[in-house]
């Protein structure tokens, strides 16, 4: 299941089946915008990490390298010369 | 075309491999069988082949696991002490379906043991001492001539079945020199579609692998490895019984001790016992309906090893009881003469063994 | 139009990993199959795993696959190489494996100077069975069979892997690099194409240690375990490159 987080410039996909809740992509984003959802859990059985401020994203894929379980895709909108 | 070479029994097997296509050859010291990796290191690289002297025998047959697993006819060989260390390796290549040959030159044990040529390798050999629920086919020529056969269709066999196949000769073997002829042949080398050697990019990805942790489809893999053993044990055995109707004894023995045993019943003859050899070529799998089928006039069997007796449970399965079974055997690399077998087997034919 | 600032490399199946949640073979095993596809080798490399926790590595990287006894894969990586010079042949190994068991066999394949690449994930412990005690395991330090720390009068001081092996003549590359935060994990796969392009280059053994983590083991959160990493391990492992031909 793909959870999407979009805003103008930046886009975060979370392959949210895979996600182990580990928190590594949180503690090495710059802009402390990720958190796990304790509310639910995914088909693995662990909270699923989620964005709650995509504007604040700068999409630079800090927290897609240090995920162990390939979860996260960071996509830039690159803007007209 | 072919032609007449005088060789040594350790060294003609390496010409025989390197016949059968053997491109890899991997190996470490340990006598009696040191001629192998000597004349593999001359010859494998002139062939096209690659030699490494491996640091253990642990790491040879590992190479070969490697070598196999790319594809190509891999061999190794050893002795006693060092095929014991190659079991890990050898249950693994058997768990990966993997087709090798191993040559083992066997001498005394149990431990360091000595040098002297030996049969106490039989278990090892045809039981395996590796784990898991596995069997390979084992070769025991008994002859320099027989070796080179046998070497090479040790190969064939190899691949034809995806197993590690062992050629197994005793020290004396491995170091006698006799006439061999070397005829022309050429290997039929079949397709490997299953090799990992990096060539996914034509095909689908190969995995060489021994891991299952789903019980059923471990089972399932061995009871799909058990049906090639079947189609093994109805095609592939191999004996040679001289045995007679009217014989009153059959000898057997493998390997060079059989050539004893028929010097042996040439006294025997003198004395009025007829006795016939029956030597199994193959030992897994073990020739048991020769057993079961021996002639009427067969009134007791002698089992002869250079050992204390190994082969011996296997007679006892293929006669079933239905002759008498007696035994002699020398052990620790000394060898029986046929004057020691004849006396034992007029003994027995007199009742009094 | 949007650039993929990042994404899962094709170096990798669809397989779910198994690995514990935050365990950094994830990362190690991302780098290694990047780095396949941006050599443009993955159709041409047979990966080797022996035991472990990574002994499902062959579910995971998207290539040709053996999986190996433990401790023997550098052995399993000369007869395969040797047989197939034109391939690129790599071992993923743990500290449990290469720097117990397979000691021999990671010794002799430097020696020879076998042209494959060892990834050596050196987390000090022994992860798959349950924690125990390994060669790498920090001094003092609590697993399950050092339950009162790892004792150096009986069990040693903790092996240095790559100090020892870069002593050896015949080895190409040799560098230790961390996983802890991406500054270091970036720094690793730069070390990883290294390795592999001198393998292409046909220069010889080469090695790259990964200081990796195993916080199930440890006992900590995910996140303590990169801490771990970088307080404990370090400053006994220093990172840097321990020998380099070129």
């Amino acid at each position: 299941m793909k959870a999407t987080y979009s805003a103008s410039g930046q886009t975060l996909i979370f392959e949210e089946n895979l996600c182990k809740g580990c928190d590594l992509c949180a503690h090495v984003c710059p802009k402390k915008i990720l958190t796990l959802d304790k509310s639910r859990v995914n088909a693995k059985g662990y909270n699923p990490m989620t964005c709650f401020d995509i504007d604040k994203c700068i999409a630079c894929g800090m927290c897609g390298i240090m995920c162990p379980d390939s979860v996260i895709t960071v996509l830039k909108e690159e803007k007209a010369v | 075309m072919s032609k007449k070479v005088l060789m040594k029994g350790n060294e003609a097997m390496c010409l025989a491999a390197i016949m059968a296509g053997c491109k890899a050859y991997f190996g470490y010291p340990i006598t009696p069988q040191n001629e192998i990796p000597e004349y593999m290191s001359q010859h494998m690289e002139e062939s096209g082949g690659v030699f490494i002297q491996a640091e253990s025998e642990i790491a040879a047959i590992n190479m070969v696991y490697g070598a196999a697993a790319g594809g190509v006819r891999a061999m190794t060989s050893s002795s006693s002490p060092g095929i014991a260390l190659k079991q890990e390796g050898i249950s693994y290549l058997v768990g990966s379906d993997l087709p090798c040959v191993i040559v083992s030159v066997s001498r005394g044990g149990p431990g360091l043991g000595g040098i002297l040529p030996s049969q106490a390798d039989y278990f090892q050999s045809t039981r395996g001492g590796g784990n898991g629920d596995y069997y390979i086919p084992v070769y025991a020529p008994s002859s320099v001539q027989e070796s080179v056969d046998l070497t090479i269709k040790s190969f064939e066999i190899a691949d034809k079945y995806r197993t590690p196949v062992m050629v197994l000769v005793d020290g004396l073997l491995g170091q006698m020199m006799e006439p061999v002829e070397i005829k022309d042949y050429k290997p039929t080398l079949i397709e490997k579609p299953w090799a990992t050697n990096g060539d996914s990019g034509r095909r689908k990805r190969n995995i060489v692998n021994s891991l299952s942790l789903n019980a059923e489809g471990l089972e399932e893999t061995n009871l799909r490895r058990f049906e090639k053993y079947k189609e093994i044990l109805k095609t592939e055995e191999m004996v040679e019984n001289h045995v007679k109707d009217g014989d009153e004894m059959a000898i057997v023995a493998y390997g060079t001790p059989s050539r004893i045993v028929l010097n042996a019943i040439d006294i025997l003859a003198e004395q009025g016992i007829k006795a016939g050899l029956i030597r199994p070529v193959t030992l897994w799998p073990f020739p048991y309906s020769t057993f079961a089928n021996l002639p009427s006039s067969v009134k007791n069997i002698l089992v002869c090893e250079l050992s204390m007796g190994q082969m011996i449970e296997d007679v006892r399965q293929g006669v079933q009881g239905k002759h008498p079974i007696h035994f002699y055997g020398r052990t620790g690399g000394v060898i029986f003469s046929p004057e020691e077998i004849a006396k034992k087997a007029a003994e027995v034919a007199k009742g009094g063994a | 139009m949007s650039k993929v600032v990042y994404e899962k490399s094709r170096g990798l199946t669809d397989v779910p990993m198994f690995y514990c949640p935050g365990c950094t073979h994830g990362i190690i095993h991302k780098l290694v199959a990047e780095t396949l596809v941006e050599l443009d080798v993955l159709e041409k490399t047979i990966a080797i795993a022996p035991v472990g926790c990574s002994v499902l590595a062959y579910e995971y990287f998207n290539c040709d696959c053996i999986q190996a006894s433990h401790g023997r894969a550098p052995a399993v990586a000369s007869g395969l190489k040797r047989t197939n010079p034109d391939k690129i042949v790599f071992t993923y190994q743990g500290d449990g494996d290469l720097a117990a068991i397979g000691t021999s066999e990671i010794v002799h394949s430097a020696h020879r100077g076998d042209n494959v690449t060892v990834i050596f994930v050196n987390n000090a412990i022994y992860g798959m069975t349950g924690g125990q005690m390994a060669p790498t395991t920090l001094t003092d330090m609590k697993t399950s069979t050092s339950p009162f720390g790892r004792g150096t009068a009986s069990s040693g001081i903790p092996i240095k892997v790559s100090e020892m092996l870069s002593q050896l003549p015949s080895v190409a590359y040799i560098e230790r690099v961390s996983t802890h935060d991406v500054a270091h994990v970036r720094a690793a796969k730069k070390a990883i194409k290294k390795a592999f392009t001198y393998q292409m280059e046909g220069r010889g053994f080469t090695m790259v240690e990964l200081l990796s983590s195993c916080n199930i083991g440890y006992g900590v959160s995910p996140v303590e375990s990169l801490s771990f990493i970088k307080d404990a391990m370090i400053p006994y492992y220093p990172l840097g490159i321990y020998k380099d031909v070129s």
